[in-house]
């Protein structure tokens, strides 16, 4: 799409409105870049939220896919994107053609708090395009920081690389080799940017250095005679089986993807795609470590800001209404603006009235308790603090309390399988909170390191499966391990649990195979 | 305007007419696109084209939510599958995505999946539909007709040639030879009709599941000859021991018991089209579903009789669908092979079960008539 031909610029009223917010904002202590907002119509809105909220990615069906279940739940008005902001230095947020005012002002506000998260969460430093790698200390505040986030750029040039190549191998090809890749999206290591830690790269050449003999010193014209060929080679033979049979990986490897683009056989083109997609999957890992905790941020301040300062009478019902859409748990779901913004409120409350550190923690008087209010109006700076320093794991593990899972009716549910439906489990904190933590934990997704690549002298790729209670889901793991092999070139393994036995699945390119297995 | 995404949104609509291709026998055999016909389109129920991972199954995992009730009481709103959606990391749910296809469509993937070849026009599209189209010149007409420009064109024309046309005094006067006036040609198109007359036994020995077969092998033959042929009308015929028509609706619902007397449908058959369909303009195609449990022999030999001498040389082919039922002796087929055995207009088939309503769409349709 071309930015150029169409007019996506703001109408003079909403640019009067952006400002007056921003100023609030600002005020506010907000920090945020500098955010260009843009007006699109329905159709390029679902376009662009289609692609994850840039206007130009590689060709893909399942961009297609998505705009055609966007575009069709729009129509039936079933849902409606009002909001969508990108992560990116400026940032770029966009607004509906024909939204009321009140929403707009509403989109507006909520944007700043995403952008405030963006700049000063430590999660997404990992996102900086020019300190990637080699990020050392995350929560050190740096003045005037003002990172190379060309993320838009990146992501076009990317569609540009991939179209070359399906330009070269058709798009058949290229297509189905992005389908494998996207197969093993998440197998990569999201701590991996905080790591610091990039394996030596020369320590391997060391290995793949010829093996030479010692020879005896001789002249020229007597070495042939001193220093047999033979005996040479025998040596040689000799060294290299005592040479210490090194293990690939050394560490267990959760940057799968990292490791094939290093270790597979693949071509050129083929390793230039599982580039992209690693990239692009690494820049999506900090919106998914906050979810709740960036969504409870922007609703926090926008509804600050809206109901303090932005709205006027006649437009509070409006705004009411359309925010409490935003914060509804229907039918008992897991809301995470509402969650967020109750638990950030809830921060801010017990920080106000010092309700934290050791006298509480130790105080057994529930009744003082109630009562508990040291005047300290801690709050509002305990907050710019966490959303800081915290991620959803760590944010929820600290403060989600019995209290407030009470006062939020939060629960657990699980699959019935007598009654055949979803049930209500349990209310106690403990367990709450436990499955909360569980489901945040590496997005709900399993952890999967490389520990073998050469597996039984073979040159297969043996996986291990970190079993935590839950089975893989049986066809996708084929699936799964088909792209692998596609990629490896030679039989992948995976060493998990079934029913709890351990069993290895293996996959040869040809049949699947499950055999019970020790580690 | 066309958005950049058309490009990958028409990519996926490719896969997914791939996957209704794969998936095609299952469709038909199942009949679930009936029940979701609208106007022109029908919803196609494709599974989600998930992309796999490695991920955990899905029955043990359940979640957290927020809201009243106690231990033990199923989630509000439980017919979702997967409650919960909008949880950190599980973006997995069993949707079934539906896709809108057009009939048209849907035909075509029928027609290629089948191996179906398009149907051969017998030369009976005699009817035309004439209209006037004006595309010509000529020199006399009425006055309402005038061709102004081309007049002007002539007159101009004549007016430099003889000299007497003043660059500086523009001034162009036509004379009545040059006048021009639009002028008309009748066009004749060949409309190409044809008319599908479905007649079903609804005797005592047909049952639901029969009649379910019916309806299935109807719509596909509808969707295929409605593709074909533009135009195409439908006509039904029901009976038991006598023969009556009846509208859409009443064709596949009626349940009737009584005796089998398939002569009378025949007839009435023949009437409909006498009445209705001169043979010399219409492609006719009478299709007959029954259990092929005839009241006697002697009926029997009336339908054959019918046939020979009332049907067949009006029709483009005569199918007969025979469905196997527990009560029926299925020996109506026989007796229509052994009588036209070496007939070419005349198609049967049996449908034993719903599985087998693919391969006799493709002993009705596959040879091109």
């Amino acid at each position: 799409m071309s930015k150029f031909a169409l007019n996506t610029a703001l109408p003079r009223y909403l640019r009067v409105e952006q400002e007056r917010i921003e100023k609030f904002a600002k005020a506010f202590g907000l920090d945020f870049f500098p955010v260009i907002f843009e007006m699109l119509t329905y159709d390029q809105m679902n376009e662009i939220a289609a692609y994850g909220g840039f206007p130009s990615r590689y060709a893909h069906w399942r961009f297609g896919m998505e705009y055609e279940q966007l575009s069709k739940s729009y129509e039936y008005g079933l849902s409606k994107i009002y909001e969508m902001v990108i992560n990116n230095n400026p940032s770029y947020a966009y607004l509906l053609e024909g939204n009321s005012l009140t929403d707009q002002k509403l989109v507006m506000a909520h944007v700043f708090g995403h952008v405030d998260f963006f700049k000063n969460n430590f999660c997404f430093r990992a996102t900086d395009l020019d300190t990637r790698g080699a990020i050392i200390d995350p929560v050190k505040k740096l003045s005037g920081y003002d990172p190379d986030r060309r993320w838009i750029d990146q992501m076009a040039n990317h569609g540009a690389r991939i179209s070359r190549h399906i330009e070269r191998w058709g798009i058949n090809k290229v297509e189905a080799f992005v389908d494998q890749c996207l197969s093993l999206e998440n197998l990569i290591d999201p701590w991996q940017p905080f790591t610091g830690r990039q394996a030596p790269r020369d320590e391997e050449k060391e290995d793949d250095k010829p093996i030479e003999v010692p020879k005896l010193a001789a002249k020229e014209y007597m070495d042939s005679y001193i220093n047999p060929e033979e005996y040479l080679e025998a040596q040689r033979k000799k060294m290299e089986q005592k040479r210490p049979e090194k293990k690939k990986p050394e560490q267990p490897e959760r940057d799968v993807l990292k490791f094939l683009l290093d270790h597979a056989p693949l071509e050129r083109w083929e390793r230039d795609v599982l580039e992209v997609i690693r990239t692009e999957a690494y820049y999506f890992v900090p919106q998914k470590q906050t979810k709740i905790m960036n969504e409870g941020w922007a609703s926090y301040w926008h509804s600050k800001m809206m109901t303090e300062k932005v709205l006027s009478a006649s437009e509070i019902i409006d705004y009411a209404d359309n925010n409490a859409g935003v914060m509804a748990t229907s039918s008992g779901r897991f809301n995470p603006y509402k969650v967020g913004v109750e638990l950030y409120r809830y921060i801010e409350d017990r920080w106000n009235k010092g309700r934290f550190g050791r006298e509480w923690e130790e105080c057994n008087d529930l009744d003082a308790k109630r009562s508990w209010d040291m005047r300290l109006g801690l709050g509002r700076k305990k907050i710019f603090q966490v959303r800081a320093l915290y991620n959803d794991v760590t944010f929820i593990d600290e403060f989600l309390t019995p209290e407030f899972v009470l006062d939020q009716k939060m629960y657990t549910f699980g699959f019935s399988g007598r009654n055949d439906r979803y049930e209500i489990e349990s209310r106690e904190f403990r367990e709450v909170k436990e499955k909360l933590l569980f489901q945040l934990t590496n997005f709900g997704d399993p952890y999967i390191r490389v520990i073998d690549a050469n597996y039984g002298n073979r040159g297969e790729l043996l996986l291990e499966h970190q079993h935590a209670g839950l089975d893989l889901r049986g066809d996708y793991a084929k699936e799964t391990l088909g792209a692998l092999v596609r990629a490896w070139k030679r039989p992948v393994a995976v060493a998990t649990k079934v029913d709890n036995k351990p069993v290895l699945l293996r996959y040869d390119g040809k049949e699947h195979t499950m055999t019970p297995y020790k580690l | 305007m066309s958005l950049k995404i058309d490009q990958d949104h028409g990519r996926f609509r490719q896969i997914v007419r791939g996957r209704i291709r794969q998936n095609l026998r299952k469709y038909i055999s199942q009949g679930e696109l009936i029940g979701r016909k609208g106007k022109d389109l029908v919803s196609i129920p494709i599974p989600q084209i998930d992309i796999p991972r490695f991920r955990f199954g899905d029955k043990q995992r359940g979640g957290v939510g927020q809201g009243d009730g106690n231990p033990g009481d199923p989630l509000g709103g439980s017919e979702d599958k997967q409650p919960g959606q909008g949880q950190a990391g599980s973006d997995a749910s069993d949707h079934i995505l539906e896709v809108d296809v057009t009939l048209d469509e849907l035909a075509a993937i029928l027609g290629e999946e089948l191996e179906l070849p398009d149907i051969q026009d017998k030369g009976k599209s005699k009817i035309s539909n004439a209209h006037d189209r004006y595309s010509g010149i000529r020199r006399v007409g009425p006055e309402s007709l005038r061709h102004f420009k081309r007049t002007y064109r002539e007159a101009l024309k004549r007016m430099i040639a003889s000299g007497s046309f003043q660059p500086s005094r523009p001034i162009v006067v036509p004379v009545p030879d040059d006048k021009r006036y639009r002028s008309w040609k009748t066009i004749t198109e060949p409309v190409v009709n044809a008319v599908i007359i479905y007649m079903m036994d609804v005797s005592g020995s047909m049952g639901d599941e029969q009649k379910e077969i019916v309806r299935i092998e109807s719509f596909w033959l509808d969707a295929w000859l409605t593709k074909q042929y533009k135009g195409l009308e439908s006509r039904f015929i029901i009976h038991d021991a006598i023969a009556r028509e009846v509208d859409r609706d009443t064709f596949f619902h009626t349940r009737e018991s009584g005796g089998t007397m398939i002569s009378s449908a025949y007839k009435l058959c023949s009437q409909i089209i006498d009445a209705d369909y001169p043979a010399d303009e219409w492609n006719i195609y009478p299709f007959h579903f029954s259990d092929g449990d005839n009241w006697s022999m002697d009926d029997t030999l009336a339908c054959v009789e019918l046939m020979k001498n009332h049907l067949l040389p009006k029709v483009n082919m005569f199918a007969y669908g025979q469905v196997e039922s527990p009560y029926g002796s299925g020996q109506f087929i026989k007796d229509l092979k052994e009588h036209f055995s070496r007939d070419e207009r005349v198609v049967v088939s049996e449908i034993r079960d719903k599985d087998a309503i693919v391969g006799s769409i493709k002993d009705f349709l596959g040879k091109g008539k």
